[in-house]
Formats: C-alpha cells, structure tokens, sequence
C-alpha cells in the first residue's frame, strides 16, 4: 500500500485490522469516536464483529470473553472511559489474556475536558486497577509509528499473554498526516492450548481454565511471582526507546509521545543556536528505558522531563538517574501543548 | 439378574469432586442438572462458560468444560464477548442474585436487549451467601440480614427486584422462565426449563433467561427442610413460577 493521508484515530483502527483484529467492542468518548466509527463500518466487510457495549465497564469484560477464545481484540477510549476499564483490566492482566487497549488521552481529574493531554501516565503505567498488574504500554510520537507499534501489539499481547495499551493523545488521534499501512501477521503462538472452545481438539480432552482467583495465600504468591517474571523479561527483551544528539548533550530532555515531537523541533532550533541538547524518547512507557539514563556521561548537567501533564514521568526519570543529575520538570496541561519557543525558553534557562 | 444402572453421576461433572456447598444449598442441584443436560445432549465439548463472583465462585471445580473467570456483575458482557467470536459453541451465565440483580444489573438488562444468544441461569436465593448474608436485591420484605438486621424495609431499600418480570418487558429475549427447586415436581420442571434454554440455543433463538429460586440454609438460619418450606412459604408467592415469555 502507498502511503495515504490519514487521521490519527482512523489510522489506528485500519492498522488494527491489518493486523488481523476481528472483534471490536466499546463505548463512544471524545476524542476517539472515530475509532469505534471505523470499526463499526469496516470490521464487516472483513468477517469481523463490532459491538457497542453499555459502558466501559461492561465493553472491557466482552474483550475479556472474546479474548479468551485466543482471538484478536480490542478495545479503545479515553481517559474517565479507562478509568471505568481499569476493574476488567486487572482482571485480563490477572487471567494473562492478549488484549490490546488503546487510550486516546485527555485532560483530568473527573470528566475534565475534551482535549489533548498525558495526564494518565501514572494510571497506565502504575496499575489504575486492583493488586499487582502490569500493561505492556507503547507512546509512539507519529502517525507512522503509532500504524506501527498498534500493528505489533497483538504480537506482544500473546507473547507475554497480557493486555497491551497504546497511550496516544488527542493531538495525535486528530492529526492528519500520512501513513502506510500494510498487512501485518500476528503470531499467535499456543493459542489453542488455552483459548476456549478447544476442548475437544486438547491431549486428553483436558479443559482450559483462565483465571485470576487464587484463595491459597502460597498459589496466589506464586501466580504473583509469575506474573512479574514475565514483566522483568518484557524490561529485558521488549524495552524501547530512541535516542537523540545525547553523544554530547548537557541537556537531555525526557519526553514521549506528541510532546516529544514539539521537543525536537524545539531541539533542533537550539542546536542551531549552539546549545548542547538532546533527547531520550521513551516508546515503551513499561517497561521504562532505564538503559538510556543510566549510560549517561557526566558531560550531561541537567535532565529536563516534559509532559503534557503535572510531571508524571519524573519519578521513573530520577529512578533511571540515580540521582546523578538533577531533574526538573516542565508540562502544560489541560489540553496545552508546550510551545517550541516555551520548551527553547525552559532549556536556555536551564543551561543558563 | 443383571444389574440395571439407574443413576450416575453426570460424565460433565469433574470426576472425584465434592463441592463445598453447605447441606441443602440448592447450588450443588443446579449444577448437576446443567451437566445432565449437556451430557444429554453430548456438547461438553462444546460448551463453554464463566464462574460468577458468589458461592459459585469455584463451578469450574465442578464442571468439566472451558471455563474463564468472570468479574462480579460481568459475567453477560463476558459471555457476549465469547459468544460472538465462538457463535457455534455452547456458553451459559450462572449468576447469584448479588451479581446479577445489583452490581450486574446494566450487565444482564443490555445482553438481554441485544438479543445474546447464550442462557443464563439466575440463582435467587434472596441474600448475598458468599460474603455472609448481606441484603441482595431479592430480600423479601421483612426478611433479616445481616445489613437489614430489622428485616428489609422497603422505605430504605426499595421492594425486591423481579427479574423474569423485568426483563419479560424487553422485546428481544427468546425465553424467560422463573423454576424453583423446593419440591421434586418442581426440579423436574426446573429440569425442562434447562433443556429447553439449551435446545434454543442450539437453534440459535437468541437470549435465554432462567431464574431458579434457589435456598441459602446457612444464611436464612433455617436446616435444609425448613429452607425448602420458606421457598415455597414465603418467595414463590412473591416471585411466581412460570415461563413470562417463549418465542414460540
Ligand atoms: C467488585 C466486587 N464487589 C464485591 C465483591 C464481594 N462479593 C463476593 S460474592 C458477593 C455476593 C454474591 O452474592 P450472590 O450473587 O447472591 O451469590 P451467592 O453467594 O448468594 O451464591 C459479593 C458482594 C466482589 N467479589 N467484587
Ligand atoms: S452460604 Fe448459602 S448459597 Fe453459599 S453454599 Fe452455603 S447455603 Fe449455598
């Protein structure tokens, strides 16, 4: 396929189904409507099932059913919508279920507002529901790469059997920009072994039982031991992050997603005016790229953390610092992005 | 004389398994008529369901088909989501008053709009077993629990839900019967109902909804035979037997 003009939520939804997700099942909030809209309109057309649930609450539970047959599902929404999402959340990271979530985020506490924001890195990545659980959770900064990281999710949500969150922002589920698009194979791996229905086609006919419930405290220590087995590998095997001009940086910016991409607009100006700055761009949000930090030269002075929040992020960029820089914070929020000259402003002010 | 064998255990009951029901709960009667009906109609295979949060909690011990765990009140979303992805297998609900009546209650109504073509097997015993008597939605007035310990009083809590009643009023469901397990005549009436929900959902009709007055001894402070005369006493009159709507 050529590449196309497409918008964010619309591209998010064709990649998902390039990718081979047939089941789709959520509930309308700003500013991802479109998503559940495409798919309505062209899950059809591929043997595929859309359906409107009553609510979050309930829309997450039919993707916990239906990914529990060991097929490919989704869900999407938008900050207050996850947070309804977080009891069934808890329950497919506890039940080790692929399922992938995609939260278009906006601004908080409570309702709100409609517009863009990051203000749900500490619920995506911190857990929002009950014990412990973690997502697998992705913040691509463009169109392309968000086409990318949706399309590879059913492939990381069955390698580690657990839910996997793309955490974009209302900027980029509006935007327009041009994507390619093309058919992306999941693999599925066992799937029959455990997904429901397969009883029959099983070695000794024997059942599958998916759960999260443990009522003996030693079976459920161990199911918690598992579980976070598997989230050291996804730290070893799956983290991701780019890098840039951090060779000879005095100011490394931390910074995802959207406001990642104004920040290295905003970088490159500086540059040009002979300011050292460079930049450590998360993708995985967790597994957090500890790595990146901690190879950091003592060339490096400061470390400058920007979000389209209050400063979620920060305490993940100090743990991966050790302390050995210092740290500060700057983010607007409730649906401001930082401006380039904002960011340039905060830099020079830094590097003084 | 050769020996004629007139009752077994169901071959759909996990082998070796004793439930952890208390004496004359009617949960252990329930579960047994599923697995007759799904070994009378051979689709063990086929079959697939979600444990409920309540007493029930641990079915999937006791019933040797797939099984997922469902969330408290989400066991219909649950199933609509396996029953859409596997439209030829066979899924049931099973869900205690707490779990359907209350924190379910959007749950049930809106897979019953919409039509799902699986059944639900509504377990009404009038109060909340699992966490220790607590007022359900079912509570008959004047009945005591341990949150109403004055009897249920209806300018607190409202008067007690009828679903079959409710649910009757939505045009899509295929079959709604109210069954209770009190008597003999009755299990065997109860038994039909579970026959049927299942050859529907064969035939693809659409929603099915079977409520089973059900007895919780321990928690009523009642021995099993007394619990039974309670039902047929005090619930049945306000919850009637009967089927409240048949496609046919
Ligand atoms: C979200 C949530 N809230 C509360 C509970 C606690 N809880 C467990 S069982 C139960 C009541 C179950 O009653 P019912 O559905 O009538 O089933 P029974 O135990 O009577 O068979 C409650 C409130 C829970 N597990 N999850
Ligand atoms: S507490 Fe009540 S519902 Fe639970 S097993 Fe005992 S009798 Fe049955």
């Amino acid at each position: 396929m050529a590449k196309v003009l497409m918008k964010g939520t619309e591209a998010i939804a064709e990649a998902a189904i390039q990718a081979g997700c047939r089941y789709f099942f959520g509930y309308p909030i700003t500013p991802q409507n479109e998503i559940p809209e495409y798919m309505s309109a062209h899950l059809p057309e591929h043997g595929g099932i859309y359906i409107q649930g009553e609510s979050e609450v309930a829309s997450v539970n039919m993707i916990l059913g239906a990914a529990a047959t060991g097929y490919q599902v989704m869900t999407t929404s938008s900050s207050p919508g996850i947070s309804l999402m977080s009891e069934g959340l808890s329950y497919i990271a506890g039940s080790e279920l692929p399922a992938v979530v995609v939260n278009v985020m906006r601004g908080g506490p409570g309702l709100g507002g409609i517009l863009p924001s990051q203000a749900d890195y500490l619920q995506a990545t911190k857990g929002g529901g009950n014990g412990d659980y973690h997502l697998m959770v992705f913040a691509p900064s463009t169109l392309q790469e968000t086409v990318e990281v949706v399309q590879s999710a059913w492939d990381y949500a069955f390698k580690y059997r657990n839910p996997v969150m793309i955490l974009a922002d209302g900027f980029m589920g509006q935007m327009m920009e041009p994507v390619e698009i093309t058919p992306h194979e999941t693999e599925r791996g066992d799937w029959k072994n455990w997904g429901l229905g397969n009883k029959g086609t099983r070695e000794g006919k024997k059942r599958s039982l998916i759960k999260s419930m443990y009522l003996t405290a030693e079976l459920l220590e161990a199911h918690n031991s598992k579980l976070q087995e598997k989230y050291d590998r996804m730290q070893k095997e799956d983290v991701k992050w780019e890098e840039l001009h951090v060779e000879d940086a005095e100011l490394v910016i931390a910074s995802y997603g959207t406001t990642a991409r104004i920040a290295k607009s905003a970088i490159s100006h500086l540059r040009e005016q002979g300011y050292k700055v460079g930049m450590i761009r998360p993708i995985t949000l967790f597994p957090f790229p500890y790595e990146p930090f901690e190879k950091l030269t003592d060339r490096v002075k400061h470390i400058l953390d920007l979000e389209m929040n209050m400063g979620q992020m920060i305490d993940d960029v100090k743990i991966a610092t050790k302390s050995r820089f210092p740290v500060s914070f700057y983010g607007r929020c409730g649906g401001v992005a930082p401006s380039v000259e904002e960011i340039e402003n905060q830099c020079k002010q830094i590097l003084g | 004389m050769a020996e004629t064998k007139v009752y077994s255990r169901p071959t759909t009951w996990a082998k070796d398994i004793h439930t952890h029901y208390c004496p004359g709960c009617g949960h252990g009667i329930a579960h047994r008529m599923i697995c007759e009906v799904i070994d009378e109609m051979g689709i063990q295979e086929e079959t697939v369901s979600m444990s409920p949060v309540g007493c029930a909690a641990m079915m999937y011990d006791y019933i040797d088909i797939d099984y997922v765990e469902a969330a408290h009140g989400r066991a219909p979303a649950t199933a609509t989501g396996i029953k859409r992805v596997l439209p030829d297998k066979f899924v049931f609900t099973y869900q205690g008053d707490g779990d359907l009546a209350s924190i379910g209650m959007a749950e049930i109504v809106h897979a019953a709009n919409r039509g799902e073509k699986f059944c639900t097997f509504f377990i009404n015993n009038a109060i909340y077993g699992m966490t220790g008597g607590q007022m359900a939605p079912t509570t008959l007035i004047g009945q005591k629990a341990t949150t109403c310990p004055q009897g249920r009083d209806p300018e607190l809590a409202g008067f007690p839900m009828r679903m079959c009643e409710m649910l009757a009023t939505l045009e899509t469901p295929a079959y709604i019967e109210r069954v209770s397990l009190a008597k003999p005549k009755y299990i065997m009436q109860a038994k039909k109902a579970f026959q049927k929900a299942f050859n529907y959902q064969k035939e693809g009709r659409g929603f099915c909804f079977i409520e089973v007055l059900s007895t919780c001894p321990t928690n009523w402070g009642m021995n099993p035979v007394e619990a039974f005369e309670w039902q047929i006493e005090k619930m049945i009159p306000y919850y009637p037997l009967g089927v409240f709507k048949d496609f046919e």
